[in-house]
């Protein structure tokens, strides 16, 4: 039984400090992330997700040539890209789409620069792949607590919004009607998608943020259409994709004998695998996936 | 800047620019900004992969990007598109990042992978590189009127016997060949930026489709070709320059819309 348990977790995992950070502050990003990528897939906000990550990666880039920490960098540049999407907001689809993507490319520009001045003037070689991939072993226990006022901001911020945000995600006319102020929703809604953002990107790094924000919520939202549920439910594959990915990141090393994979790699795996094994059940239930009833949440409001 | 090595330095990024903004002019029109995003992130673990495997980098790119397509179109099937584009490319990018931490010079590989960077161009490495763009120009010329109709309205296209889902699965590969040649020099974040900055520009300069499609060649040649000088004269990454110009082309061309209409 013990050999069973040491071959599962191997020595040491539960006293490495390096993993205590990585799981706590891991597990708070995989929840906010959960809770928020709901909203965020019913939406149909995914590359708005993904965008305020890629533009936040300046901000972290940046921090690293202030000697910051990089979790206020990220807040930082993702915070003042959600007001913006907010601000230039357009309302056909596609063209949305462009806007996102225009933007996007001047943010990673950006990061690019920053990037390359880390290099120049700091030499911290490593910023490109710690803001890009993350690297979760190596984050200081001195960004737990910013990390989670961040997170418990985030969750509480989500609490009271919840009612009107829902209604005005699923029956956007209905929630004017029923005076809901839909911009405000909408702009307290991307801000708070920032911090979560800036969260999963300390963890996973920038451009796999979206894997903690789209996947668990696009998993949960085949499993069940209630949206209560579908946020349990994520929250907690979000959390068990990222403790995984740590204890399986963790024991390769010892596997690979010192060559372990990247924490990040094996998350989004786990996450991956999840979405596919999800979706086999049947076609008809996936088609239904990700739309809501309006007159159930109408009945709740 | 103009010194015998960076001739074909100059000639490679010239073709890829054109092609870019070409093959753009559709990422426009079908609004698949998100797609177009994707692509390059996905396939730029091919780099890595064969720099690990010790093969020539395009055959990596080329797989990695066709296994991107395959990503998007088959998950695409079953739930819904945005979040199969954005799973597809999250696995590739998680693929990526355990090939990385393979290969022995990490840091300087992630960094010109992810944004670019002007290097010398051999004759060798410049002969695929004109082949595939033929091949990704000609593709659209050959389908550009059934893309065009499928694209402004896929019901009209399949009621005219043009089904949309094949057309989707050619596009994304027309892209993924574009977005395969233009990734080393320009780097995966920014393949990107030239996919879309230049042709939305150009889109609301003209109406007419082929003339688009020109000015947003010339376009995106313009900005690369400003590019490179810029970041030969700065050292700085070229990457900075394609996002920002691309950026500026975007908005002058909303800005010249916006007067028309207000006058």
């Amino acid at each position: 039984m013990t050999s069973l348990v040491s071959v599962v977790f191997e020595p040491g995992f539960f006293t490495s400090e390096p993993v205590r950070v990585a799981a706590m502050i891991g597990g708070g990003a995989a929840i906010v992330s959960g809770v928020l990528g709901v909203f965020t897939v019913i939406r149909g906000q995914s590359f708005a997700g993904h965008a305020l990550a890629d533009v936040s990666s300046a901000g972290g880039a940046a921090a690293f040539l202030f000697g910051i920490n990089p979790l206020l960098g990220f807040l930082i540049m993702g915070v003042t890209a959600a007001c913006g999407m907010e601000l230039v907001r357009v309302h056909r689809a596609r063209e949305r789409d462009l806007v996102t993507g225009v933007v996007t490319g001047a943010g990673l520009g950006l990061a690019a620069l920053f990037l390359y001045w880390d290099v120049t003037s700091t030499s911290t070689t490593g910023a490109a792949v710690t803001v890009m991939f993350g690297s979760m072993f190596a984050i200081p226990a001195s960004t737990i607590p910013l990390a989670l006022v961040v997170g418990f901001g985030a969750l509480l911020a989500i609490a009271l919004l919840f009612r009107p945000l829902l209604l005005s995600t699923v029956a956007p006319e209905l929630a004017a009607v029923r005076g809901v102020p839909v911009r405000l929703v909408s702009l307290s809604y991307l801000i708070v998608l920032a911090l979560a953002v800036a969260l999963a990107a300390i963890t996973v790094g920038a451009i796999l943020a979206t894997a903690l924000l789209i996947g668990p919520a696009a998993i949960a939202l085949r499993v069940t259409k209630r949206p209560g549920t579908a946020i349990l439910l994520a929250a907690v594959i979000g959390v068990a994709a990222t403790l995984g990915g740590i204890l399986i990141a963790y024991d390769s090393y010892v596997w690979m004998s010192g060559h372990g994979w990247p924490v990040s790699f094996c998350i989004v795996t786990f996450i991956f695998l999840a979405y596919i094994v999800a979706g086999a059940p049947g076609r008809r239930q996936v088609r239904a996936a990700g739309r809501i009833d309006p007159r159930r949440v109408q009945r709740t409001w | 800047m103009f010194s015998s090595f960076m001739i074909n330095t100059w000639i490679a990024a010239t073709i890829i620019a054109a092609v870019a903004g070409v093959v753009s002019f559709f990422v426009v029109i079908r609004g698949s900004a998100f797609a177009a995003h994707a692509l390059p992130l996905g396939t730029f673990p091919g780099a890595a992969a064969a720099s690990v495997l010790g093969i020539n980098p395009l055959i990596g790119l080329l797989v990695f990007s066709g296994l991107g397509v395959i990503g998007i179109s088959q998950l695409g099937r079953g739930g819904r598109h945005e979040i199969a584009t954005a799973l597809s490319f999250v696995m590739l990018l998680g693929l990526g990042a355990l090939f990385l931490s393979m290969t022995t010079e990490y840091f300087q590989t992630v960094y010109s992978l992810l944004f670019g960077e002007v290097l010398g161009v051999s004759n060798s490495e410049l002969v695929p590189v004109i082949m595939i763009s033929v091949v990704s120009v000609a593709l659209t010329a050959m389908l550009f009127r059934q893309l065009l109709l499928s694209s402004v309205s896929p019901e009209l296209g399949e009621a005219r016997g043009i089904p949309a889902r094949r057309m989707e699965l050619l596009f994304l590969s027309i892209l993924a060949l574009a977005t395969a040649v233009a990734l080393p020099v320009v780097g995966a974040l920014l393949v990107f930026s030239l996919m879309v900055g230049p042709a939305s520009a150009a889109r609301s300069l003209t109406n007419r489709p082929s003339h688009a499609m020109l000015l947003s060649a010339g376009l995106s040649v313009m900005t690369v070709w400003i590019s490179i000088a810029l970041s030969f004269a700065s050292d700085w990454p070229i990457g900075f320059f394609v996002g920002g110009l691309s950026a500026t082309a975007y908005g002058a061309g909303r800005s010249v819309t916006w007067a028309r209409g207000a006058r």
